[in-house]
């Protein structure tokens, strides 16, 4: 299944940067979790109040706040006017979008291990697991040199371990806050809730994750407009690799 | 055509036929062992059956999770409710003495029962957590009548799918499916942290659902119906319900 590009078909111009599962995988996860985050915005703006431990309610002091009106005229938010209630259809297409993201992330992880994808591609060469490397990738960036032609094929240390992060760590611990919310989930499996802190710990958590993925996702989409848009955007769509004479366009 | 893309086109065929027989398959066996929730048209159905199926499947008989006494919020939120009528006024002012609930519909002796009739059932005391679907929670005793005690009693037929509740406040109705209606945890609550259930909290009594959203626990319940078919009576799919647009299944 894994198509590698040998130098030759770079130099020509051919060869896939991407397989189809890897594209097609990577796009039904850009729709869903771009319906779970406004979806989830829109959830949030019900109660924008956080708190920490199992129970936390209007009458409770909040860990933190998200200063803007809510959709609810019971919540305490300094302003005077109360948004339109937009949970019914938010909370039906954040559960699908959900089951979407769930079950493409289980074919893409277990397509991954299978073909020895996350070992090949992803998981950094014993040469670059030192932090030298990763300094001298971070100060590349820093001082904003051009990707050169071995990066429209691979992906640098840092690349790596952020995709690794991302996958294995971000979007787990996403799915299980979310999880961790649900009454009837909690039936069945009580100490995903209590390790967690508790039902508002959950919450909170779900809260912090979700803007760490919506960070990688700026950052993400600011890197591939920096390294050329066009030809990543080839890489990850028809999976045609950048022919290395055209990287700079 | 060349060898490959041949393989290719039969390999596809043949998955697209399993796929779709394999479908047909799932999608008799969920209508027939109750996996199909009522909600289950339109664009966000896949969705909410799955939840709805993988929740019937995985957390049939579980319990809503407990707590110790120590736990009660000692700042519950009773959330808003519609000005009361005068009705309810009225029985309110008589202590409630007056009140009753009907159960019909799909049981072998239709009743309606007084508050002292449910308090002659045996009694249930759980300490458990209400969870608003908007995100924020409290912990409370509720004390009242397991409903699967009554219907027992009142004998449930065969045929009975669901419950229907309805609300002595106006448009404000739900159902559930009979596993939910005799799960013993739900229950007919007319006492919360050792007092009479007040007004503000479903007072005199509400049915509490402890496995779902606080949506799914109407307040000032006055008539139960066990029903086969929950046409009508479905608030997520009813213009005229406070929870219309609000999956059916609140599990989650």
């Amino acid at each position: 299944m894994l198509t590698r590009v040998t130098p030759a078909d770079s130099l020509q111009g051919r060869g896939t940067r991407h397989t189809v599962t890897v594209r097609v995988t990577h796009w039904i996860t850009v729709v869903s979790f771009i319906a779970l985050l406004v979806t989830g915005i829109e959830i949030l703006i019900s109660h924008p109040r956080f708190y920490w431990g199992e129970v936390g309610n209007s009458l409770t002091p909040p860990l933190f706040k998200i200063p803007i009106p809510s959709s609810r005229s019971t919540v305490p938010t300094g302003y005077t006017y109360v948004l339109p209630d937009q949970n019914g259809w938010s909370r039906y297409l954040h559960f699908e979008a959900a089951w979407v993201l769930l079950l493409t992330g289980l074919v893409y992880v277990v397509y991954g291990f299978y073909t020895r994808h996350f070992g090949r591609n992803m998981f950094p060469d014993r040469a670059d697991r030192t932090w030298a490397a990763i300094r001298h990738v971070i100060a590349k960036h820093l001082r904003l040199t051009r990707s050169d032609e071995t990066e429209g094929r691979s992906y640098n240390v840092v690349q790596r371990v952020t995709y690794l992060l991302v996958v294995f760590v971000l979007f787990p611990l996403v799915i299980w806050t979310g999880l961790a919310m649900s009454p009837a989930f909690n039936s069945a499996l009580p100490w995903s809730v209590i390790l967690l802190g508790g039902r508002q710990s959950a919450r909170t958590l779900h809260f912090i994750v979700s803007v760490s993925l919506v960070l990688f996702l700026f950052i993400h989409v600011a890197m591939i407009v920096l390294a050329g848009f066009a030809s990543r955007m080839r890489g990850m769509t028809t999976g045609i690799a950048t022919d290395p004479r055209s990287v700079d366009e | 055509m060349n060898k490959i893309s041949r393989r290719r086109f039969v390999t596809a065929g043949l998955a697209t036929t399993a796929g779709i027989s394999g479908l047909a398959i799932a999608t008799s066996l969920a209508n027939r062992y109750g996996l199909v929730p009522p909600d289950s048209g339109g664009i966000f159905g896949p969705g909410a059956t799955l939840t709805y199926a993988a929740h019937r499947l995985f957390s049939r008989n579980l319990l809503a999770r407990e707590f110790p006494r120590s736990k009660i919020s000692t700042t519950p939120f009773a959330n808003s409710i519609a000005p009361l009528s005068d009705d309810f006024k009225r029985l309110q002012s008589g202590g409630f003495a007056d009140w009753h609930l009907s159960v019909q519909g799909l049981v072998a002796q239709p009743a309606t029962l007084s508050l002292s009739d449910l308090r002659n059932f045996p009694v249930r005391s759980q300490v458990t957590e209400v969870v608003c679907e908007e995100g924020w929670s409290y912990i409370a005793e509720w004390i009242g009548t397991p409903l699967h005690e009554v219907l027992k009693a009142l004998g449930v037929l065969s045929r009975a799918r669901y419950l229907v509740y309805v609300s002595m406040d106006t448009d404000w109705w739900d159902s559930i499916d009979m596993e939910e209606a005799l799960h013993p945890q739900t229950l007919l609550t007319w006492g919360m942290n050792d007092g009479d259930l007040p007004v503000s909290f479903g007072g005199p009594l509400r049915l509490r659902v402890p496995r779902q959203l606080g949506y799914k626990s109407v307040k000032f319940v006055t008539r139960l119906m066990v029903t086969d078919s929950v046409k009508g009576f479905v608030p997520a799919l009813d213009l005229k319900s406070p929870n219309y647009g609000y999956s059916w299944y609140a599990g989650i």
